[in-house]
């Protein structure tokens, strides 16, 4: 457009200029889940002994690194507008592939790359049928699921793959030092890849292209974008994710079990649900997921240490899903 | 069409349609329809709901692909198979339905598809460049938006047809389509957008526009395309035509 007037411009500039902190901050999900999070420490800290040790803490984080990562590949997946039903299976998958290499003699970083190396072609697999022959996702990766986990169940005929050489079990069980706090390794991978997921969605073409998709695919479809290939990569991602969650769970337990990560494609969806992430598509980050999971595992933790057996945890879970939700929604709303 | 001799009178159209037929199932949006949009014109397309003029444009904009018939591009028959395509051509489209993503940003909707990017690597999104484009076309068009920052989903009908309509005119498009541009405006904002297509009109640019209200057609069109059920039923320079005959083409002899 020339910069000679094709109208007179007769718009206040200042419109244009940034809203105010506290805007922002009101719109902000992410805010108000720091807080909950916030508040649920202190609330721990003060009314347990337990909770602020060195120790419980390093276990929240063990725990919930493997469930955040593969959130960070469901968010991906769910922002575009679809979901992933197979990351659970996938989880169990790339663990039972990475142990019976292992077990055969094969080295780490070959094993690893090849049970990585499957859930990727899982996860390129949901993302091919769903772009191709348009299957709903909620199908696709529902067959997929149980196809995956079948294959768990096969290839092991049922048993756990035990006797895991101890430079891989070193992955989910090390930690390592930062000044004067020990971080486990775990921790420290799910932090590399929340930065690199929040970069390719926040920064590149194809997280621009992953929010139009799951935004309005026909109106991303008009805009020239290529939805499929937008879908696929999605998929393949998250079965990639999946992947290395499994391996840190296998690492950490130390047994690859084909019944592992059973029902944790749940958790993985709720993560990212809790943390903003619309099913609908379109909106949230990854942020959202981490901070998601990491509420999901202290409440775990807290009901744990609280005294409450650990049955009435779904009970929990469930309620701070739908009310995580239902606050989402309002602010939606009232905005 | 033969004659490529550029007179007044017979020029060469910069695009045409052919005999395009464009089957929906059993539905018969097209029929046989021949189309023509000349350099630096403005052509009307007009026609009762359903009549196909969405339809027609789509297969200008490469979003279908006709069932029979052709497309000719500079004389040339050529294929549109995506949006991506016609965009290459140098056809831009402001459809019906607007194409937005509501769940995004004005800037992001600002140049959905076409973000531009750092560097040469054609990876990371150059987010700079897009802001600072989006408020320099928005305040070259007189656009008013709440903030940039703010979702698609909060703008009223009539800022995100601004938006919309807006959004194509960096591209330096030569074939502008708008698929009923004033639909969702007011008085004034329709005025903006007539003279508008006016103003591309005298940067040289053909201009397409639906619409079914007859006073902005008369007010800014040279020819005025007439669809029926699917079919071609006239196609008259303004100069030469009455809103009446339009009105009677539109609606069909057999009504009146
Ligand atoms: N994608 C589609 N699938 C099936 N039928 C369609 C599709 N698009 C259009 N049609 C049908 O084709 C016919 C022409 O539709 P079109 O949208 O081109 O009409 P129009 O002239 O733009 O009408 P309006 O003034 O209401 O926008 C209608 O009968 C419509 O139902
Ligand atoms: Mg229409």
């Amino acid at each position: 457009m020339e910069p000679d007037k094709p109208f007179s411009p007769e718009e206040d500039p200042a419109r244009f200029q940034k809203e105010g902190a506290l805007t922002r901050f009101a719109r902000n999900q992410l805010a108000t889940l720091a807080l909950i999070l916030l508040a649920m420490v202190v609330v721990l800290s003060l009314s347990t002994r337990t909770f602020l040790t060195a120790t419980n803490i390093f276990n929240v984080l063990r725990a919930f690194s493997w469930i955040a990562i593969a959130s960070f590949g469901q968010s991906i997946v769910i922002i575009s507008g679809g979901i992933d039903l197979s990351a659970g299976s996938n989880m169990a998958f790339s663990g039972i592939i990475t142990a019976m290499l292992l077990v055969e003699g094969v080295n780490v970083p070959l094993s690893i790359g090849a049970g990585l190396g499957i859930t990727l072609l899982i996860g390129f697999a949901n993302g091919l049928m769903i772009s191709k022959t348009k299957l709903p996702p909620f199908i696709a990766t529902l067959g997929m699921m149980s196809i995956v986990r079948g294959f768990c169940y096969g290839m092991t005929q049922g048993w756990p793959v035990r006797g895991l050489p101890r430079s891989f079990i070193a992955l989910g069980q090390t930690d390592l030092s930062f000044f004067i706090w020990r971080v486990p390794v775990p921790a420290i991978i799910m932090v590399c890849f929340a930065v690199l997921v929040y970069i390719l969605l926040d920064k590149t073409k194809l997280g621009y292209h992953t929010y139009a998709v799951g935004g309005n695919e026909y109106a991303a479809s008009l805009a020239g974008i290529f939805t499929g290939k937008v879908k696929n990569i999605a998929f393949t991602l998250s079965g990639f994710l999946a992947g290395v969650g499994g391996i840190l769970m296998t690492a950490r337990l130390g047994v690859a079990a084909p019944t592992a990560a059973s029902g944790y494609e749940l958790d993985i969806i709720a993560a990212a649900v809790i943390g903003g992430i619309s099913l609908t598509g379109g909106e949230g980050n990854v942020w959202g997921a981490l901070i998601g999971a990491a509420i999901m595992q202290i409440l775990r933790n807290a009901l744990v240490l609280l005294g409450f057996p650990a049955y009435w945890q779904p009970a929990a879970i469930g309620a701070v899903i739908i009310g995580a939700v239902m606050i989402d929604m309002y602010r939606k709303k009232s905005i | 069409m033969s004659d490529t001799t550029v007179t007044n009178e017979k020029k060469e159209p910069i695009m045409a349609l052919q005999g395009v037929s464009k089957y929906f199932g059993g539905v018969h949006a097209l029929e046989e329809v021949d189309f023509e949009v000349y350099p630096n014109e403005i052509v009307a397309l007009v026609g009762d709901n359903g009549a196909g003029k969405s339809t027609l444009i789509k297969i200008l904009a490469g979003v279908h692909q006709p069932n029979r018939g052709k497309i000719l591009f500079r004389g040339e028959p050529v294929e549109i198979p995506s949006p991506r395509a016609a965009q290459a051509l140098g056809i831009e489209t402001v459809y019906q339905e607007l194409a937005l993503i509501e769940t995004r940003d004005v800037p992001a909707n600002f140049f959905l598809g076409r973000e531009p990017t750092r560097g040469t690597s054609g990876i990371f999104v150059d987010r700079k460049k897009m802001v600072e484009d989006t408020v320099r076309t928005l305040k070259d068009l007189g656009i008013v938006l709440p903030s940039l920052r703010t979702l698609v989903r909060y703008l009223s009908g009539g800022q995100r047809q601004a938006l919309a309509i807006g959004r194509v005119m960096p591209w330096g498009g030569k074939v502008i389509i708008m698929d009923e541009p004033t639909a969702a405006l007011g008085v004034r904002e329709a005025r903006k957008v007539l003279d508008l297509v006016l103003q591309l009109k005298e940067k040289g640019c053909s201009v397409v526009v639906i619409s079914h209200n007859m006073r902005h057609v008369f007010n800014i069109a040279d020819r005025i395309v007439v669809l029926r059920g699917g079919k071609k039923a006239g196609d008259r320079m303004k100069s030469e035509t009455t809103p009446d005959e339009i009105v009677k083409l539109i609606v069909g002899a057999e009504m009146l």
